[in-house]
C-alpha cells in the first residue's frame, strides 16, 4: 500500500521555534506600536486641532444668499479704498461673534440656527418717532451703497470688506432725535435657541455697543445688511449690523435688534468686560498699545508681512475732527 | 540577546508626537490651516509645547499613585518633544511673526508680560534639553542634574500664565492646564513630605 502521506519537508527547512517565537513577537509588538503612536497622535489631535478644521463646507453658498442691488456701486466712492479686498471665503468663515462661540471658525460652523428673517428693529429713546420696524421696510429707507472698507480688528488683523448698506445717519433722520439725545446705543438678539455661544458667561450678554451722536451722524457710519453684492451672511451679522470703519472691528455690533438714543454715554460689552483694555471710543491708534500687545502694526489676511496700523484706521482725514482736543491716550 | 522590554513604546511616542507636525505641514501646504495661517501655527506649537511639558511632569506621579514604570521611560522624549515644539513656536512668532525685527521682538520680550514669560520659559528649558543625555548626568552627578532639572516646574507654571494672559476673555482651556499642573506638582510635593518624614524616623533612635 503506497504511502499516502505527504513528505515532510527536509529538517533544513523546517522554522526554528525560536524564529516562530520572534516572529509572534514582532507582529505583537507593531500591533502595539500602532496603536500607541494612534492614541498618542489622536489625543494630541483632539486637544488642538480643532482651531485648524478645513472650513471648505463652511463657506456660504453665495447662491444661497439674495443678491441685493446698490444704488451706488463700491470701488470708485469717496470713501472706498482700493486695496485688494480679502476673498469672501476668509471674510465668512474667519471672524469673531461670540454669541456663536470663541473660535474664529465657530461663526462660521453654528451661526446656521439663527433666523434672519421675519425680523424686527426697536428704535426708541431719545427720537420724536419711536418705532418697531420690520429689517425689509428699514432697508427701503434708504438706497443701498456699497462701501468698501478696512477693517482693523483689537486682536492686530485687519480685511478689507465691500459691505452694503445704508448710512447710519440717513436711519436717524427717520426717526428724528430730540434735542437731548448724545449718544446712539446697540443692542444684539439675545436667544440661546438661535446663538449657543449666550450658554456660557463668557461675556455680560445681551453685547451692547454705543456711539456718540455726532460719530454716528459721520457720513463714514454704516449699517450693514449685506457684503461682496449679497444680503449679509448670518456669521457676518445679520441682518443687520454697524460698520465703522475708523474703529475696532468690536466696536461693530451684530445682529441688531435695538437703537436707542440716549442723553448719557451707554455702556458697552468689551469695555465692563475689561475696562482697562477696551474703552467706548475704541478708535484704532497705532500710537496706543493694547495692555497685553502691540497695535502699532497689523497682519493683514492673506498677507504674511505685517503691515504698519494707520491712526483712524486710515481715515484720520475724515475723523479726526470729530475728536480735536481730546487726549486719545485717556479716552482709548 | 534578549530584546528591551517595550522595545514599541519610544518610536510610537516618537510618531504619534510628530504627527500633529506632519498634519500641521501638510495643512500648510494644502492651504487649508484657515485665513491666518501664522496665528494658526503660532497656537498649535504654543499648544503643543505646554501639552508635552506637562505631560513630562506625569511621569513621576504615575509611578507614585499606580506603580506603572513605562511613563518614566519615555519622560526624556516627552520632554524634548516639548522642547521642540516650543522652539518652533518661538521661531514662528521670530521669523513668520515679527519678520525678523528684532527691535520689535526685544520690544515684545521686555514690555510685554505675557511673552515675557513665554520667553523666560524657553530659555529655562533650554539647559535642561542640553543636559538630557546619560552622559551629561554622569558628568553633573545625579543630584546637581535632578536639582538643575527641577527648573521644568517652573518653566511649566510660566508656560500655564503665558497662555493664561494671551485669551482674549474665555480663561477655561488656560485653567485647565493649570489645574492639572497644579495636581501633578501637588502629588510630587505629598510625596516629597512623606519622604521626609519617613528620613528623619529612620534616623531617630527606636
Amino acid at each position: 500500500m503506497p504511502d499516502k502521506k505527504a513528505p515532510e519537508p527536509p529538517s533544513s527547512e523546517l522554522t526554528s521555534e525560536k524564529l516562530y517565537l520572534r516572529r509572534r513577537e514582532l507582529i505583537k509588538n507593531a500591533g502595539l506600536f500602532l496603536g500607541t503612536a494612534g492614541v498618542v497622535g489622536g489625543g494630541l489631535y483632539l486637544l488642538g486641532m480643532k482651531r485648524t478644521r478645513p472650513m471648505d463646507a463652511f463657506v456660504p453658498d453665495g447662491g444661497g444668499l439674495a443678491s441685493l442691488p446698490a444704488t451706488e456701486p463700491g470701488g470708485g466712492g469717496a470713501y472706498d479704498t482700493d486695496e485688494a479686498r480679502t476673498p469672501f471665503e476668509d471674510v465668512t468663515t474667519y471672524n469673531n461673534f461670540y454669541e456663536f462661540g470663541l473660535d474664529k471658525n465657530d461663526p462660521a460652523r453654528n451661526a446656521h440656527a439663527l433666523k434672519a428673517r421675519p425680523w424686527t428693529v426697536a428704535i426708541d429713546g431719545e427720537v420724536h418717532k419711536p418705532q418697531t420696524v420690520d429689517i425689509d421696510q428699514l432697508i427701503s429707507w434708504s438706497p443701498l451703497e456699497e462701501r468698501v472698507y478696512r477693517m482693523r480688528c483689537v486682536e492686530a488683523w485687519s480685511m478689507v470688506i465691500p459691505w452694503l448698506g445704508l448710512p447710519l445717519g440717513e436711519l436717524l433722520k427717520r426717526v428724528e432725535p430730540t434735542s437731548r439725545a448724545k449718544y446712539v446705543a446697540f443692542t444684539t438678539l439675545m436667544d440661546p435657541e438661535q446663538m449657543p455661544g449666550l450658554k456660557r458667561p463668557v461675556l455680560d450678554w445681551p453685547y451692547v455697543e454705543g456711539l456718540r451722536l455726532d460719530e454716528a451722524l459721520h457720513p463714514l457710519t454704516l449699517m450693514a445688511v449685506g457684503l461682496y453684492g449679497k444680503t449679509l451672511p448670518n456669521q457676518n451679522g445679520a441682518p443687520l449690523r454697524l460698520v465703522v470703519p475708523w474703529k475696532y472691528g468690536f466696536k461693530g455690533i451684530k445682529s441688531i435688534v435695538r437703537i436707542t438714543l440716549t442723553e448719557q454715554q451707554p455702556p458697552t460689552t468689551w469695555n465692563i468686560a475689561s475696562p482697562h483694555e477696551y474703552g467706548f471710543y475704541a478708535n484704532v491708534n497705532p500710537e496706543v498699545d493694547h495692555p497685553r500687545w502691540s497695535q502699532a502694526t497689523e497682519r493683514r489676511i492673506g498677507e504674511h508681512r505685517r503691515r504698519p496700523t494707520l491712526p483712524f484706521n486710515g481715515y484720520a482725514e475724515q475723523v479726526a475732527s470729530l475728536y480735536a482736543g481730546m487726549n486719545l491716550r485717556e479716552n482709548y | 540577546m534578549a530584546s528591551p522590554p517595550l522595545p514599541w513604546l519610544k518610536p510610537a511616542v516618537l510618531v504619534g508626537g510628530l504627527a500633529p507636525l506632519a498634519l500641521l505641514l501638510l495643512q500648510g501646504a494644502q492651504g487649508s490651516l484657515g485665513p491666518n495661517v501664522i496665528e494658526a501655527v503660532l497656537n498649535e506649537t504654543g499648544l503643543l509645547a505646554l501639552v508635552f511639558l506637562v505631560a513630562s511632569l506625569a511621569c513621576t506621579p504615575l509611578k507614585l499613585l499606580f506603580g506603572w514604570t513605562w511613563p518614566v521611560r519615555v519622560r526624556k522624549l516627552v520632554g524634548l518633544m516639548a522642547f521642540t515644539y516650543a522652539v518652533l513656536h518661538f521661531l514662528t512668532y521670530a521669523v513668520a511673526d515679527q519678520g525678523l525685527a528684532l527691535r520689535q521682538i526685544l520690544e515684545d520680550i521686555t514690555r510685554r508680560k505675557f511673552i515675557a514669560v513665554g520667553f523666560i520659559a524657553l530659555v529655562l528649558l533650554v539647559p535642561l534639553a542640553a543636559t538630557s543625555t546619560n552622559a551629561a548626568v554622569r558628568r553633573m552627578g545625579f543630584p546637581a542634574w535632578q536639582r538643575l532639572h527641577r527648573l521644568v516646574y517652573v518653566a511649566a507654571a510660566l508656560g500655564v500664565v503665558h497662555f493664561l494672559w494671551r485669551v482674549k476673555k474665555d480663561a477655561t482651556e488656560p485653567l485647565i492646564y493649570g489645574a492639572v499642573l497644579t495636581l501633578l506638582l501637588g502629588i510630587r510635593a505629598v510625596e516629597a513630605v512623606r519622604k521626609r518624614r519617613r528620613a528623619r524616623e529612620a534616623v531617630r533612635p527606636a
